[in-house]
C-alpha cells in the first residue's frame, strides 16, 4: 500500500500532559512552525505508525474552539484545513484527563463537529485509579462514537494502541457525529448559512452565532459590514426567546451529551477522596503560609539566577577573550581583523553571555509550570498586579526582568491576553536589570562614595536606582492599558491544575528550546547591531596625515613594552625615595634630575596608546556625531564624551563603561571588573583608573566640576530608564513579530530617560545653588 | 440570593445563574461552571481577591468581580466527612 505522510493534530486542554504525549510520540524529531500575522508557534514532530509516516502537530492547549483572537483562530483554521501552510489533518487526537472526563470531553465534543476522524487519548489513568475512578473504555468508545484509548503518557503506556487507532481511523476515514443541538438552533444556523452562501464552513457559522464578540463574529463583520452584526444580534434574540440563549445553549447541549457518555462508562467512589492536590493547596494557597512560601520561592529563584549565572557568564567572557587573542595572534592587523575581533567575536560573546540567565530562568519556569505552581503564583499576585492594569500572570515575567529583561520578555508567553502580554513586554525593560549595575557602580564609586560622605549614601543611591524601575514600570503599564492598549478587562478565570512531579526531560527541553530560540533569532540581530556600532567607532581609521590609527597604536604599544622594565624600575625607586625613613634608617636614594625626566617621558610613552585610541574614537563617525549633538546633551549636564558613550552603548548598556575608558584615555575597561574585588589585578587597576580619570576630567570642567553629583545621577537615571540594549529590542521584535513594538519601546524609553535625566540634573543644580 | 463572591472558604453552593461579560460567561461555561453545578470556595488570595473554587475535580480561580455575577444557593456544609460527594 502506497502511503503519503499522514497529518495528525494533537488537541487538548492545558495541563493534560499534551506536551508529554507529543514528546513521547515524536522524540527528538521536532521543529517549530510559525504562522504569519500571529505570535503562536506550533511544534511539529515526525513518527512512524506501523510503517505509516505521521506528521504530528501540537496545537496550543485550549478549553474550547471558541476563538477570541487571531492567535486562537490559527488552531481552528488549521483543523479545518484553512491554513495554506498545512494540509488538513487526517485525524485529530483529542487528549483528555482521566480524572476529569466530565470537563475535558467538552472540547472533544467540539472536535467531533469538524468532519475529521477523532481518536480520544485518555491520559493519566494512574491518577484515576488512585482516586478510585474506573473507566470502561469499550463503553466510552461506544458512547462517544470514536475510539477511546487509555494511556499514561509520562510512562509511555498505551502509545502502541494509540498509534494503531490513529492509523485505523485514517484508513477508515469515518466522520464522527457530535452532540445534537436543539432544533431551533439548527434552523437559525442554517438560515444564517444561506445568507453567507459557502463562504464559511457550517461549523464556523455556528461559532459566529454562539461566540458573542468572538473572532468569527469580528471576521464576518469586517467582511460584510456592520449590518451583519445586526443580523447576528437578531438571530441570537430569536434563540433567546425560544429558550436557547447563547452561549448557554452550546454548553448545555454539549455537557448533557458528555454527562451521558460519562454515566455510561465511568464509576467513581460515592465520596470524593481527599487528593494530594487538596492537601498541598491548603498550604500553598493559604493566605499566610502560601504568601510566605511564594516569597521564599521567588527569592530562591532570583538568587540562583544571580549566583549560578555569574560563573558561567565569566566563563563565556574569558572564552571570548581567548578566541580574540588567538585571532589577533594569527591575523595581520587591519580593518578585517578588527571587524572579526571587535565586531564579530565581541558580538557573538554579547549574545552568548545572556544564555546562562535564560537557561536558569526557563529551567525554573518549566519546573514551576510543570508541577502546577505557576498558576498559584498568578493567583497569589493577581491583586497586586491588577493595580497597574495587569494580572497575576505578569508577575513572574516582570520579576525575572530584574535579572535580565530578555528571559522576562520570553516568559510573557504564559499570558494569553494579547494586550496584557504586550503591556508586560513593553514595560519589562524598565525593571533594573543586572547590566545596569556596572554603570551604577562606576558612577557611585566616583561621585557618591567620597570620603566624608555618609556611609549609607552609596547603598541608598543604588536602592533608589532600582526603585525607579519598580515605580515607573507599573505607571507606564497603567498608562498603556488606558491608552494604546485599552480594551475590556480580560477574563481572569484560570484553572489551578493538579500538582504533579515535574519531569526532568521536559524541563531540559524547555531550557534548550528557549536558549535555541534566543540564540538563533535574536542573536543575529544583536550581532548586526554590534557590528554597526563597531563600524561607526572604527571609521575613519586614519588621522589627518593619512596614518592609520591602529598601526600607530600598535607601534606605541610596542614602544611602551620595550621600556616597561625600565619604567617599573624607576617607579619603584621613585616610590621608595618618597618614604619617610624610620629612626636609624639611612635616607633613601633620591632620583637624579635626568632620572626624573626619563620617568616622565616613559610614563608618557606608556599612556600613548590609550591617548591615541581616545583621539581615534573622538574622530570616528560616532565621535563626531556626538560632538555635533553636544547641545542636545547640555540640558542633562553632559559633555559630548558622555553623550558619545551613551550613543555607543546602544548594543548593551554595560558597553558605556568600556567606551568611557577609551574616551578618557585609560583604555578599554571590562565592565565586570568595576567594583568586583575578585577581578584580575590588571582589570581592577584599569577600572580604578577610569574612576579617577572621570573624576579628574570632570573636575576641570566648570559645569561637571561643580555639579559632579547631579551629573553622575543624571547619567544613572538615564541608564535606568533608557533602552540601550539591542538584545532586548531584538527579543521584543521576535516575540511581537512586528518591528513597530521594539521601535515604540526604544522611542518611549529614550524619551523617558532624557526627561528623567534632565529633571535630575536641573533639580540637582537648583538644590546645590 | 448570595453570589459566589460572598461565600467564605469551606462553604458550598449550587449555581443558580451565571451573568456578566459574554466572554466571561462563555469561559465559565466552557470550564463546566453551569447552572445546577455545585461549587466550593477553597481559599482566598492574600488580599482577599481573587478566590479559589473547586468544581467537581477541577480547581479554578476567578476575581471577586467575576464571581459576583454567579448567583448561588448556599448548601449545607458537612463537617463530619473529610471528602465531599462526587
Amino acid at each position: 500500500m502506497l502511503t503519503a505522510t499522514l497529518t495528525v493534530a494533537l488537541v487538548g486542554n492545558p495541563n493534560t500532559g499534551k506536551s508529554t504525549l507529543f514528546n513521547a510520540l515524536s522524540g527528538l524529531r521536532q521543529k517549530v512552525g510559525n504562522y504569519p500575522g500571529v505570535t503562536v508557534e506550533m511544534k511539529k514532530g515526525q513518527f512512524s505508525a506501523d510503517g505509516v509516516s505521521v506528521e504530528l502537530i501540537d496545537l496550543p492547549g485550549t478549553y474550547s474552539l471558541a476563538a477570541r483572537s487571531p492567535d486562537e483562530m490559527v488552531a481552528v483554521d488549521l483543523l479545518l484545513g484553512r491554513r495554506p501552510e498545512e494540509s488538513r489533518p487526517a485525524v485529530i487526537v483529542s487528549i483528555v484527563d482521566a480524572t476529569n472526563l466530565d470537563r475535558h470531553l467538552y472540547l472533544t465534543s467540539q472536535l467531533l463537529d469538524l468532519g475529521v476522524p477523532v481518536v480520544v487519548a485518555v491520559n493519566m489513568i494512574d491518577a484515576a485509579r488512585e482516586q478510585g475512578i474506573t473507566i470502561d473504555f469499550e463503553k466510552l468508545s461506544q458512547s462517544l462514537g470514536v475510539p477511546a484509548v487509555p494511556i499514561q503518557a509520562n510512562k509511555g503506556i498505551g502509545l502502541g494502541e494509540l498509534t494503531k487507532a490513529i492509523r485505523e481511523s485514517a484508513e477508515q476515514g469515518a466522520v464522527p457525529n457530535g452532540p445534537q443541538f436543539p432544533e431551533a438552533f439548527v434552523l437559525v444556523a442554517e438560515q444564517l448559512q444561506k445568507e453567507l452562501s459557502d463562504e464559511l464552513p457550517p461549523v464556523l457559522v455556528r461559532r459566529a452565532l454562539t461566540d458573542v464578540g468572538g473572532y468569527t463574529e469580528q471576521w464576518l463583520v469586517d467582511h460584510h459590514g456592520e449590518e451583519f452584526r445586526a443580523k447576528l444580534t437578531s438571530a441570537r434574540a430569536k434563540l433567546a426567546s425560544a429558550g436557547h440563549a447563547v452561549p448557554g445553549v452550546e454548553a448545555r447541549a454539549r455537557f448533557a451529551w458528555v454527562r451521558e457518555a460519562v454515566a455510561a462508562s465511568v464509576t467513581k467512589p460515592a465520596v470524593r477522596p481527599v487528593t494530594w492536590t487538596d492537601r498541598i493547596d491548603s498550604v500553598l494557597t493559604h493566605r499566610l503560609w502560601g504568601t510566605l512560601i511564594f516569597l521564599l520561592v521567588m527569592f530562591l529563584m532570583f538568587q540562583s539566577i544571580f549566583l549560578w549565572a555569574k560563573p558561567l557568564m565569566d566563563l563565556i567572557g574569558s572564552g571570548q577573550d581567548a578566541i580574540a587573542k588567538l585571532v589577533e595572534g594569527t591575523m595581520a592587523s587591519g580593518p578585517l581583523r578588527a571587524l572579526i575581533v571587535d565586531g564579530v567575536i565581541n558580538g557573538v560573546g554579547s549574545v552568548l553571555v545572556f544564555l546562562p540567565q535564560i537557561l536558569i530562568l526557563f529551567g525554573f519556569i518549566a519546573i514551576l509550570e510543570d508541577c502546577g505552581y505557576m498558576a498559584r503564583a498568578a493567583f497569589l499576585m493577581d491583586r497586586v498586579m491588577s493595580r497597574c492594569g495587569l494580572s497575576g500572570k505578569s508577575f513572574i515575567p516582570m520579576l525575572s526582568s530584574v535579572a535580565c529583561a530578555i528571559p522576562g520578555i520570553m516568559a510573557t508567553r504564559v499570558i494569553e491576553n494579547r494586550r496584557d502580554r504586550l503591556a508586560t513586554i513593553l514595560v519589562a525593560p524598565l525593571m533594573s536589570c543586572s547590566a545596569r549595575l556596572p554603570v551604577y557602580v562606576l558612577l557611585i564609586g566616583a561621585f557618591i562614595a567620597k570620603p566624608g560622605s555618609p556611609s549609607y549614601l552609596p547603598g541608598l543611591v543604588l536602592f533608589a536606582m532600582y526603585m525607579i524601575g519598580f515605580t515607573v514600570a507599573p505607571l507606564v503599564a497603567l498608562t498603556l492599558k488606558r491608552t494604546l492598549l485599552r480594551g475590556a478587562p480580560p477574563v481572569f478565570v484560570m484553572e489551578l491544575p493538579a500538582y504533579r512531579r515535574p519531569k526532568i526531560g521536559a524541563v531540559l527541553r524547555r531550557m534548550f528550546d528557549a536558549g535555541k530560540a534566543f540564540t538563533i533569532r535574536a542573536g543575529t540581530i544583536i550581532l548586526a547591531a554590534m557590528i554597526v556600532v563597531w563600524a561607526l567607532l572604527y571609521f575613519p581609521y586614519k588621522d589627518g596625515e593619512g596614518n592609520s590609527y591602529p598601526e600607530r597604536i600598535e607601534q606605541a604599544e610596542d614602544a611602551a613594552k620595550e621600556k616597561a622594565d625600565r619604567l617599573k624600575e624607576l617607579k619603584e625607586k621613585d616610590e621608595a625615595s618618597k618614604k619617610q625613613p624610620e629612626a636609624g634608617e639611612p635616607i633613601p636614594p633620591q632620583l637624579s634630575d635626568e632620572e626624573k625626566a626619563e620617568l616622565e617621558k616613559l610614563e608618557e610613552t606608556a599612556g600613548q596608546a590609550d591617548k591615541l585610541n581616545g583621539e581615534w574614537k573622538r574622530n570616528s563617525i560616532l565621535g563626531r556625531a556626538g560632538l555635533t549633538m553636544e547641545p542636545v546633551f547640555r540640558p542633562l549636564g553632559w559633555d559630548w564624551k558622555i553623550g558619545v558613550a551613551a550613543l555607543a552603548s546602544f548594543p548593551a548598556r554595560e558597553v558605556i563603561v568600556g567606551t568611557f575608558g577609551i574616551l578618557y584615555d585609560v583604555g578599554d575597561v571590562d565592565p565586570g571588573a568595576v567594583g568586583d574585588d575578585a577581578a584580575e589585578a590588571e582589570d581592577k587597576e584599569k577600572a580604578a583608573g577610569l574612576t579617577k580619570a572621570v573624576q579628574e576630567e570632570w573636575a576641570k570642567d566648570p559645569v561637571r566640576g561643580k555639579y559632579g553629583v547631579p551629573v553622575a545621577l543624571s547619567v544613572m537615571v538615564f541608564f535606568a530608564l533608557c533602552c540601550q540594549c539591542a538584545a532586548t529590542l531584538a527579543v521584543i521584535w521576535r516575540e511581537t513579530k512586528s518591528i513597530a513594538w521594539p521601535a515604540f519601546t526604544f522611542v518611549y524609553m529614550t524619551a523617558l530617560a532624557y526627561v528623567g535625566a534632565m529633571l535630575t540634573f536641573q533639580v540637582g543644580r537648583l538644590v546645590m545653588g | 440570593m448570595p453570589t459566589l463572591a460572598e461565600l467564605s472558604p469551606g462553604q458550598r453552593g449550587e449555581v443558580l445563574s451565571v451573568t456578566g461579560d459574554p466572554a466571561l460567561v462563555q469561559r465559565l461555561y466552557e470550564l463546566g461552571l453551569l447552572e445546577g453545578e455545585q461549587v466550593e470556595v477553597v481559599a482566598l488570595a492574600p488580599l482577599g481577591d481573587p478566590i479559589e473554587i473547586r468544581l467537581g475535580n477541577s480547581r479554578l480561580t476567578l476575581r471577586r468581580a467575576e464571581a459576583a455575577g454567579i448567583a448561588v444557593q448556599l448548601l449545607e456544609t458537612r463537617n463530619s466527612e473529610r471528602g465531599t460527594r462526587n
